[in-house]
């Protein structure tokens, strides 16, 4: 079912602070610099999650692929049609 | 369910648990009871990690980590665990261990355990894990070659001998996995057949592996079994091995943690001694106070039966391996021992019980007492319970009791029990054989020691919603059938047709109650029935009986209460309570007695008369533990008092 970015962004603050107890502000230019915790091990574990979260599944290609949380969400969106 | 991946014998995680979590960080970290009961639950990595970072934040803060035994866990391996870690760390506290792991650098398998400064061997752990895999092992790819295959096992021996040597004076404890054999096929069945397969020298290496352990001088973690019983399939995921070099699927890292918890809790004399199992509903089919010996199923052939004799013959296996069995059921003691001598289905002895308690008490301080009467510590006790309040109760009151989730078809109880590997060995030794027969007293009685005090704060969070109301035609068949099968807590045992039932709902003479039962863990439906003969300004109770399932929740009373109530809006003066001994009804002997009644005649036969004048039965206090107490349907202006 589609979503809109406003609502993949809300589905990721729960990711977020899921998996690096992280409750601030996130944005298409948040990245790795910006969440503690959001290093090569927490990016897998985070990309797990938001699977889990939205029901999707991504190439191993496509998840060292995402530069900044907008490429993800964009991802997400395509996926979800 | 998937049981094993999903941990099914643990309760589920608390649905506020990430505000739990958030509430306790704002405490340091919390103390240690508090950590342990949020990991006595079925948590998955993400949240594992998160109680990890709680444990970090306490370690920080200083917080008196009493009751957790700190365990120094080195681990070598081969793949990416760098995810397992924290999993490993979080569920160490499920077994009162406070771990914490120290890790060499990533593929420097052999460097870590020979070099004596390595970080492995200089930080004298407790145990070392070496969870090595069979890239680690070089092994396979010598179809057909058994030479040649013999050769590379050999060689994969001679460098775990190496690392083992090196390990050693470093660290008294080692740990080495098995190897689970691939998920990918190449010849069909024929890989079992075909010297030098991938297969054959998996299965070679994991005997050779087992053997080494036999002498008590190595540990195993049996991986292969664990990935057995996921399915192989399910555990080698090769996503997870080329994006992260992780050795097994995300999911399962979970159940993997568990596993070695489990065996570092073993090998520390931490595994549970003692199966204490109920019997209505958990031992066979049904109840045995109200059905009778006929009326149980334990029945060989029989669906439902098998399932509740493969329970028994499982508690006999594990009696066969040490464990101590004991009993703790609310019966009444002869009735429930009448099963284990007379009924011809039963697998399970009084020979084979170190304790039978059949008694109308609370389970925690029944299960207070086994363990007293056992001399051993609560932590020893793993209880199996078919009613979820039962086992709601003891979690919340013994938390040290292990306490296994059971499924609602009885097909699954074995498999679930065995799931949790709660008898885990770290060794085997002919006192093993022997302790299930010393403790083997001929099943012998155990009195309460000390009861296990207040259980109303239990009670109250049981939310419970108790439901009034007259006799009517939508519960006349179930009202029929308690009449006429209830024999335990049934104060006259008189039966009543459901064509007598209904002329009872339309006499004018008769007051009737139905009532019901509403608790967090579902509707229990009807249970309990009065029905009151009014003589003028006294109201004899003809009928009162309860199921069972309810003992020890207050409803008692909270019947009485009512049942005042619209005795003193219809202007009655005295309540009369009958007590007619059936032989089988002992259990509610004093009822009226607890209830403030007074004993007015005696009969021969041994029935009794007992009265309470209307003004001495007040609202009790009963009725505060109940969330809700609604009486509907009595008409207009002769509703029950407000509790």
């Amino acid at each position: 079912m589609p979503m809109s970015h406003e609502e993949i962004y809300a589905g990721l603050n729960g990711v977020f602070d899921d998996v690096f107890e992280y409750e601030g502000a996130l944005g298409p230019g948040t990245t790795s610099d910006d969440v503690e915790g959001w290093d090569s091990i927490g990016h897998v574990r985070m990309i797990l999650a938001a699977e889990r979260k939205f029901g999707v599944r991504f190439q191993p290609s496509e998840v060292t692929g995402f530069e900044n949380l907008g490429d993800l969400v964009a991802a997400i969106s395509a996926k979800l049609g | 369910m998937e049981i094993f991946a999903e941990l099914g014998w643990l309760p589920r995680a608390p649905n506020d648990f990430s505000d739990q979590i958030k509430a306790l960080r704002k405490l340091d970290g919390g103390s240690a009871d508090s950590l342990r009961a949020l990991a006595a639950h079925a948590l998955d990595a993400d949240q594992l990690l998160k109680l990890v970072r709680l444990l970090d934040k306490a370690r920080n803060y200083g917080q008196p980590l009493a009751g957790l035994t700190p365990f120094r866990l080195g681990l070598i391996a081969n793949s990416t665990i760098d995810f397992i870690i924290p999993a490993i760390v979080g569920t160490g506290l499920r077994y009162g261990l406070a771990i914490e792991c120290v890790t060499g650098p990533f593929g420097q398998t052999m460097q870590a355990a020979l070099d004596a400064d390595s970080a492995v061997n200089a930080a004298r752990c407790d145990a070392v894990l070496l969870a090595l895999d069979h890239h680690s092992y070089a092994i396979g790819s010598t179809p057909g070659d058994a030479d040649h295959a013999q050769t590379a096992i050999d060689s994969a021996l001679t460098q775990l001998d190496a690392m083992t040597g090196g390990l050693r004076p470093h660290c008294p404890t080692l740990i080495v996995q098995s190897v689970p054999p691939p998920a990918d096929t190449l010849l069909g069945s024929f890989d079992a057949v075909l010297a030098g397969s991938d297969l054959n020298q998996i299965a070679a290496l994991n005997q050779a592996l087992a053997l080494r352990c036999a002498d008590g001088s190595l540990h195993l973690l049996d991986v292969a079994a664990l990935a057995a019983r996921v399915g192989l399939g399910a555990w080698h995921d090769p996503i997870a091995w080329n994006m992260a070099k992780q050795p097994f699927a995300h999911h399962l890292i979970p159940f993997y943690a568990d596993a070695l918890c489990r065996l570092i809790a073993a090998i520390r004399g931490k595994s549970r001694k003692v199966l204490v199992l109920d019997l209505d509903n958990t031992l066979w089919a049904g109840v045995i106070g109200d059905d009778g010996m006929a009326g149980i199923n334990l029945a060989q052939g029989d669906a439902t039966g098998e399932a509740h004799l493969a329970l028994q013959r499982y508690a006999l296996a594990l009696r066969e391996c040490g464990v101590v069995l004991a009993v703790s059921s609310k019966n009444t003691d002869e009735v429930a021992r009448q099963v284990f001598r007379e009924h011809p289905d039963m697998l399970l002895r009084e020979a084979h019980l170190a304790v039978f308690q059949a008694n109308w008490d609370d389970k925690a301080s029944n299960l207070k007492a086994i363990a007293q009467s056992l001399n051993v510590g609560l932590d020893a006790l793993v209880f199996v319970d078919d009613n979820p309040a039962e086992r709601a109760l003891v979690r919340q009151k013994l938390p040290q009791v292990a306490v296994p989730e059971l499924p609602d078809d009885p097909a699954w109880y074995v498999r679930t029990i065995a799931a949790a590997s709660y008898f885990e060995a770290a060794g085997f030794a002919d006192e093993d054989l022997r302790r299930a027969s010393f403790y083997a007293d001929n099943a012998r009685r155990v009195e309460l020691q000390a009861a296990s005090g207040d259980i109303d704060d239990y009670l109250r969070s049981l939310g419970m919603t108790i439901r009034f109301a007259p006799f009517d035609a939508a519960g006349r068949a179930r009202i029929a059938q308690l009449i006429n099968k209830s024999n335990q807590f049934n104060l006259t045992t008189r039966r009543y047709s459901e064509a007598e039932v209904a002329a009872l709902a339309d006499d004018d003479a008769v007051m009737t109650l139905q009532v019901r039962l509403e608790d967090m863990f579902g509707d229990n439906g009807m249970i309990s029935v009065v029905i009151c003969r009014t003589r003028g300004t006294d109201w004899e109770i003809d009928t009162w009986l309860m199921s069972c399932r309810v003992l020890g929740r207050r409803v008692e009373q909270v019947v009485l209460d009512q049942l005042a109530a619209l005795a003193r809006a219809r202007g009655a003066r005295r309540l009369i309570g009958i007590y007619r001994p059936s032989g089988r009804n002992t259990i509610v002997a004093d009822h009226y007695a607890k209830l403030g009644f007074r004993l007015d005649s005696e009969d021969t036969d041994g029935g009794q008369t007992w009265t309470l004048p209307i003004e001495e039965a007040g609202a009790g206090a009963a009725a505060a533990l109940f969330a809700a107490v609604i009486a509907e349907g009595f008409g207009a202006g002769e509703h029950a008092d407000e509790p």
